[in-house]
């Protein structure tokens, strides 16, 4: 349960159209939880003019139709007329009971032509790429945030032995599905995409699809886990998407 | 309906964008001239937000098979129905067997064209528009190419039924009304082009140099600006700070300034977040304008304050309304 009233939020504008609430905090799976609360919150107040609630790393933006919260001769902007709102109603002590994110298990086919960089990863990080597996399954993740691309999540915290900058040249394109690190997080290409990560591994679901509701996966704010597969129970679950 | 008979260098499907999918990573896309788009399908009676056809720099040629009540606004694009000029920001009535014809954008850099009914494409996601980057929405998720037939759905006859008469009266291919929509086309041609811009966090740590290096540099829109973003050349900005910035929601005419100091703006098809710091936003009154803008063509930024651009834009919400009543007004003659 998140304490919203404990949170040091702060307001200001994106642009006319949109405006950001930010946490004073660092990303973690902690900051990722009150982010998710007060998108949660966001959403239940339904407030008239408000298109979209997009969380990130340690904010949440708000996408708004000025029109609808403001009038050309109000000496109250429509910022100010939402920020005021927010403020009145963020902190209701009634809050809606906070759920924790979803907990999702993604089957991971690890190295081989799954995973190109995963046997140069773990020489460049001296261990074997077995306990560079291990460590990855290790941790369940928190999704910090979806950007980049549609569906693109970035997900932490990665164990500090896996924190390694991106590849100095990026790949113009990595398939669908890659599992992948770079600097702190952990990613899975939800489409095929140009990207700079080290490719681990791949999995056979589908992580984006517009057609389905809700189009992504993975939101703000769930947890991951990720589980080794072999190549054979790849084929099968890929072929079971498909039918 | 409508066949491509050339289409131009980048003919895509628009309406206002997807919103409400930003949270899934979504983009939302949409005119990159939203008042152009607007305006077009408010003057054929459609929905404002309804799905029209976008068109970049070279037009396309376009063969109505049926009758068609259509709107063009936006960037001038010369365009024809056989070896008559086609009046802009008015409803034409468009005789079957017609081809519309576009040339080169001669004002602006992107024209629209809407048809009574809208451009008949599933939504994906709650819009019509088509995002690239990642194939969906608009026509099959790619621009237009030669050959393919858009669905049209029938002028309503309850839409400008004297049009229609007229239409049927004559041998000509279109019939237009003598009034047009007021939309000032000549500001497109500003050089530089004036873009006012709301200021955010990162504007405050620049140094007064270097704020009064970005009101007083006259940027080029770079040549591999697209609909995703801008890249401004003309003088690269230091840094104030090196902190690293985290990613966070980004809008439509956020202005970044990347590590090279060159500012980019995102523009329709940014990513839904941003991790460089963020000068400001472009105020929404003039993200028109910026869509217009060719690459080479040039543009300086003035900073307004918040309750300055709201209420620019609460303005101009006024006027389309004004507008969309005038259109109604006169929609049943």
């Amino acid at each position: 349960m998140v304490d919203l009233e404990s949170l040091h939020l702060s307001f200001s504008p994106l642009g006319d159209r949109a405006l950001l609430v930010e946490l004073a905090s660092e990303p973690g799976p902690e900051t990722s939880a009150s982010v998710r609360a007060i998108a949660d919150r966001v959403r239940t107040m339904a407030l008239p003019g408000v298109s979209d609630i997009v969380p990130a790393f340690c904010s949440v933006a708000l996408h708004y139709d000025p029109a609808v919260l403001g009038e050309a001769d109000s000496e109250r902007t429509p910022y100010d007329a939402l920020v005021l709102r927010l403020q009145e109603s963020l902190f209701d002590a009634d809050a809606l009971p906070q759920e924790d994110g979803r907990l999702h298990e993604i089957p991971v086919a690890y190295g081989g032509r799954f995973g190109e960089d995963l046997d140069e990863l773990a020489a460049t990080l001296e261990m074997g790429a077995d306990t560079l597996i291990e460590l990855h399954c290790a941790t369940t993740y928190s999704v910090y945030m979806l950007g980049f691309a549609p569906g693109f999540p970035y997900l932490g915290p990665l164990d500090h032995r896996l924190i390694v900058p991106r590849r100095d040249s990026p790949r113009t394109q990595v398939p669908a599905g890659s599992v992948a690190v770079a600097n702190a997080y952990t990613a899975v290409y939800p489409l095929n995409l140009p990207g700079g990560w080290h490719l681990l591994g791949r999995t056979p679901l589908t992580l984006f699809d517009p057609n389905r509701d809700p189009p992504a996966l993975l939101s703000a704010g769930d947890r991951v886990r990720f589980v080794p597969i072999d190549a054979a129970e790849f084929a099968r679950l890929e072929n079971g998407a498909r039918t | 309906m409508i066949e491509v008979l050339r289409a131009g260098v980048l003919t895509t499907v628009q309406d206002l964008g997807r919103s409400g999918f930003q949270h899934h990573g979504v983009p939302v896309s949409g005119a990159m001239d939203p008042l152009s788009l607007r305006t077009a399908n408010l003057l054929v009676g459609n929905p404002e937000h309804a799905a029209a056809l976008e068109f970049t720099l070279v037009g396309p040629s376009l063969a109505f098979d049926a009758d068609a009540l259509i709107a063009l606004c936006g960037g001038d694009f010369g365009a024809r129905l056989g070896d008559t000029p086609v009046p802009m920001a008015r409803p034409v009535a468009v005789a079957a067997g017609s081809v519309l014809e576009f040339a080169n954008c001669r004002l602006g850099c992107r024209g629209y064209l809407a048809v009574a009914g809208g451009i008949g494409v599933e939504p994906v996601l709650g819009s019509r528009s088509t995002y690239l980057r990642a194939g969906f929405g608009g026509f099959e998720g790619r621009a237009l190419k030669r050959g393919d037939r858009l669905a049209a759905d029938m002028p309503d006859a309850g839409v400008f039924p004297g049009l229609h008469e007229r239409l049927s009266a004559t041998a000509a291919s279109f019939v237009s009304p003598h009034w047009a929509a007021s939309l000032h086309p000549e500001r497109m041609a500003r050089s530089p082009q004036v873009i006012r811009f709301v200021s955010a966090r990162h504007w405050e740590s620049l140094d007064t140099d270097a704020r009064a290096r970005f009101l007083g540099t006259e940027y080029r829109l770079g040549a591999d600006s697209d609909r995703m973003g801008y890249r401004l050349e003309g003088g690269a900005l230091e840094q104030a700070s090196d902190a690293t910035v985290l990613s966070a929601g980004v809008a439509f005419g956020t202005i970044q300034l990347p590590p090279d100091g060159n500012p980019i703006v995102l523009m329709a098809d940014r990513q839904t977040t941003g991790g460089y710091p963020r000068l400001g936003e472009v105020a929404s009154v003039d993200l028109p304008l910026l869509g217009q803008l060719k690459p080479g063509y040039s543009l300086r930024f003035e900073k307004v304050a918040l309750a300055e651009a709201q209420k620019l834009w609460l303005v101009q919400e006024h006027s389309i309304a004004q507008l969309h009543e005038a259109i109604l007004a006169h929609i049943r003659e």
